[in-house]
């Protein structure tokens, strides 16, 4: 018997392609990204970033239709973004089996809101499974493929961060591959246009119910009956917090969070003096355990944030631990612009301006912070086109220019439509593209801009000036945001030009293309501590209690951005900082 | 659960606590210990406050804890050390790295540094130790992340021949030999630390 230690993500990918899978496809986005990554790593899948959420759970469709096994991926939020086809997928079922694994981020650690992606399982009519560690994860995958083939569904698996990003000892399986579903043109069944769809959603009723019966008897559900004083009710990484916060506690576990095993769940109730649902964020669970007329303890815990053992035990009547004396009175350490990132010339010269800027997500989101604090909105991806058009119609910004700003990988996600949509209403404004050549901020993927796949292959990169010529803006220009008095001028001229132009700024990100310039340091007879270089919020720089900027040129990549906003030439190159290897890579 | 053992490494984005819980979760499975290690990927990644959590022993629940309940905290930097401190135990063992990486808010003027911490730090019983300069002195300035592996692994239940094991695999070739010396430098200091108390 061999155990790994394998991340929730690495298992969910191992069950897949235990599964037979063919195809993986999805977006990229925390905490779902890995899973990809690592199913690309086996032999005989094929796995792709799509533009967006929507086309990869289309093309995971396609490959269903075509009668081979298909795993889609993506965050919570892409799950919005998916939710159309998702909606309709449930009526026409599969093909091959369609899987698709949405995490959540419980406590917003890398995104924008909090959802309970549980709601969409019942809101689409699609099962859904829960795992609680790596080793479910990927027994669950495999299970899930199953279920969506014997019973002609999609089937969604909801992780959340803990279970993603957590690693566990995991015994692996061989793969076995189904043979194929055969390919049928069944316009009944995939057509679906009112009068075949009337006749689907009879059928999807009847699913669910056969679904039901299935939940009541499968083993993703079970009950561990210890003190049979008190029994909790629970699903997900709650499983295991519950299992160390109330050790003699009975647990109903459930691993079908669609649809609930309701037998079991009347069985279970009956068998427990007192009983509780413990869950995460939206009271799912709880508020449907009520509806089967189920009599509940409350528990008090929060719908808000993550749960933790220690709030669980507390809630419960334990004693917190003793804690040390905090030690307060420390600066806060929020995240930054890596040095020499390019997003941070734009920014410098859209605070020149005084641009109102409607932003969007990605590393470029970090730009809305002290001291560049240049960026006034960010809601969703693609949000900062529409939401430029829109302000700009209202006159409220009086003279100030409004400029949206996108990366490169939001605006293929979902920016281009809305260009489209300004030039098809006569927008005034301008729209920043910020190229860095990849999709930084989940990791340095591939992505349509940048030319590369999944597996790093090169692909043709989209070629945004000609993109936005023909979706119809006139002034479509591109600069290089490390040169700051270009990218000024550029902004300068198309902020005061009448219609809609879009700038692409073009460099790539720090990380993936190092520099070899040399680092710089600060001469500090021709330093006058105005201090403009320190409001750049470069980390290699830092102002003395003196007031005196210094560079630190062990970080420092040698860009320069620093260098053109000096307009005393006090900062200049130094010699090569030395380089060693070593260390954990 | 007394019989569960948390380590828990804090840090800067960056910095390799990831790396570095990676290989003390690995040492545990060697050992033949059920593990947890929890970490988080994402926004913070890029120079925010990071944590990593390993936790080890007969059978591991929860992959993450709560304040007051960690047996080891092993600081990459002084501010965290200092911002994390609660996770530890009353009776916890605690590591830091004598270093500090200023945060942005400091860097531009926006708010003062820290004040006082180290003292504070000794107090709550650190061991301090010079990572960076211990990697100089192993060969490899980037090893310091190797060198506070070996100050962790003084206080873990695990053999030294695993931790080196485990440890080879992990970086360079070339390097295995700067790196087992860091850890070896690391090692030493912390036992050097834990006998000048
Ligand atoms: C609908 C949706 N999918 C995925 C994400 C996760 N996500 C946040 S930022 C980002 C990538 C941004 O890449 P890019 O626009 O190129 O900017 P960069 O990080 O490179 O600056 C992704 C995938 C999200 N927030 N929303
Ligand atoms: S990872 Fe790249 S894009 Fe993100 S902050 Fe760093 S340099 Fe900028
Ligand atoms: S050149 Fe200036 S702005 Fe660029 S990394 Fe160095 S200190 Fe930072």
């Amino acid at each position: 018997m061999t155990r790994s230690l394998m991340s929730g993500n690495e298992a969910v990918a191992r069950g897949a392609w235990e599964s037979g899978v063919s195809v993986g496809v999805g977006y990229p986005g925390t905490p779902s990204t890995e899973v990809l990554e690592n199913l690309s790593k086996y032999d005989d899948v094929n796995c792709q970033w799509a533009p967006n959420e929507k086309v990869a759970a289309e093309v995971g469709a396609g490959v269903s239709y075509g009668g081979k096994r298909a795993l889609v991926t993506m965050k919570h939020v892409g799950l919005n973004v998916a939710a159309d086809p998702l909606f309709t997928l449930s009526y026409i079922g599969v093909g091959g089996g369609y899987v698709l694994l949405v995490a959540d981020d419980p406590g917003m650690h890398s995104s924008q809101n909090e959802q309970d992606s549980r709601n969409y399982a019942a809101f689409a009519k699609v099962p859904m499974l829960e795992p609680s560690d790596s080793q479910e994860m990927l027994a669950f995958t495999r299970a899930a493929f199953d279920i969506s083939e014997q019973f002609d569904t999609p089937v969604l698996i909801r992780s959340t961060t803990r279970i993603s990003h957590s690693k566990s000892l995991v015994e692996v399986g061989e793969r076995r591959v189904a043979a194929p579903v055969e390919f049928k043109q069944q316009p009944g069944k995939w057509v679906m246009m009112p009068a075949n769809a009337r006749a689907r959603r009879v059928d999807l009723a009847a699913r669910l119910e056969r679904l039901s019966a299935f939940s009541n008897e499968c083993d993703l559900n079970r009950i561990e009956m210890r003190d049979p004083g008190l029994g909790i009710v629970c699903s997900g990484i709650v499983y295991e917090y519950v299992r160390e916060a109330l050790p003699e506690a009975s647990i109903l576990k459930i691993g079908m969070v669609n649809p609930l095993p309701e037998a079991l769940i009347a069985e279970f109730a009956s068998k427990v003096e007192r009983l509780a649902v413990v869950e995460e964020l939206d009271p799912y669970l709880t508020s449907r355990l009520k509806a089967l007329g189920i009599k509940l303890v409350e528990t008090g815990l929060s719908a808000i944030g993550e749960l933790s053992p220690g709030l669980i035990a507390r809630a419960f009547g334990a004693e917190p631990a003793e804690l040390r004396d905090a030690i307060n009175d420390l600066p806060p350490r929020p995240p930054l612009l890596c040095p020499g990132c390019p997003h941070r010339g734009v920014y410098w010269a859209l605070g020149k301006l005084k641009a109102v800027v409607t932003g969007d997500i990605g590393c470029y989101t970090l730009g809305a912070l002290p001291p560049l604090s240049a960026m006034d909105t960010c809601v969703c991806m693609g949000a900062s086109v529409g939401m430029a058009h829109g302000l700009g119609m209202t006159g409220a910004t009086e003279g100030r220019p409004v400029v949206g700003v996108i990366g490169d990988s939001t605006f293929a996600h979902s920016g281009i439509t809305g260009v489209l949509d300004m030039v098809y209403n006569g927008a005034e404004g301008t729209i920043v593209i910020l190229d860095n050549r990849t999709t930084a901020m989940t990791g340095h993927q591939g992505n349509p801009v940048s030319g590369k796949t999944l597996v790093g292959d090169p692909a043709p990169a989209l070629d945004l000036v000609a993109l936005c010529t023909a979706l119809g803006v006139r002034s479509v220009r591109t600069v290089d945001p490390l040169d700051m008095t270009a990218t000024l001028a550029a902004l300068t001229e198309e902020t005061e030009r009448d219609g809609l132009s879009v700038i692409i700024a073009k460099s790539p990100c720090a990380l993936i293309v190092r520099s070899d310039a040399d680092p710089v340091a600060i001469d500090e007879e021709l330093c006058t501590r105005c201090g403009v270089c320190v409001r750049l919020g470069c980390p290699a720089i830092m102002k003395l209690q003196t007031g005196q900027p210094v560079i630190d040129t062990a970080i420092c990549v040698g860009c320069g951005q620093c260098v053109q906003v000096c307009r005393y030439n006090a900062i200049v190159t130094v010699g090569p900082a030395c380089d060693f290897g070593g260390g954990l890579k | 659960m007394s019989e569960v053992t948390t380590v828990v490494l804090v840090g800067v984005g960056g910095q390799g606590t990831i790396l570095a819980g990676d290989v003390i979760a690995k040492v545990a499975v060697a050992e033949g210990h059920d593990v947890k290690l929890s970490e988080v990927h994402g926004m913070a990644q890029r120079g925010g406050s990071v944590d990593t959590v390993v936790r080890f022993g007969e059978k591991v629940h929860a992959p993450i804890i709560d304040t007051g309940v960690a047996d080891h905290l092993i600081a990459f930097e002084i501010t965290e050390a200092a911002r994390k401190l609660q996770y530890l135990s009353k009776t916890g063992r605690l590591v830091v790295n004598s270093r500090t990486i200023q945060p942005l808010p400091v860097l531009t003027g926006a708010v003062g540094p820290a004040q006082g911490v180290e003292a504070e730090l000794q107090y709550e019983g650190a061991v301090f130790i010079d990572a960076e300069a211990l990697a100089c002195e192993a060969g490899s300035p980037r090893s310091a992340n190797v060198v506070l592996l070996g100050a962790a692994s003084y206080g873990l239940p695990f053999a030294e021949q695993t931790w080196r094991d485990i440890i080879a695999a992990r970086v360079p070739p070339k390097t295995v030999e700067d790196n087992l010396r860091a850890f070896e430098l690391g090692r030493a200091a912390c036992a050097k630390g834990v006998c000048d108390l």
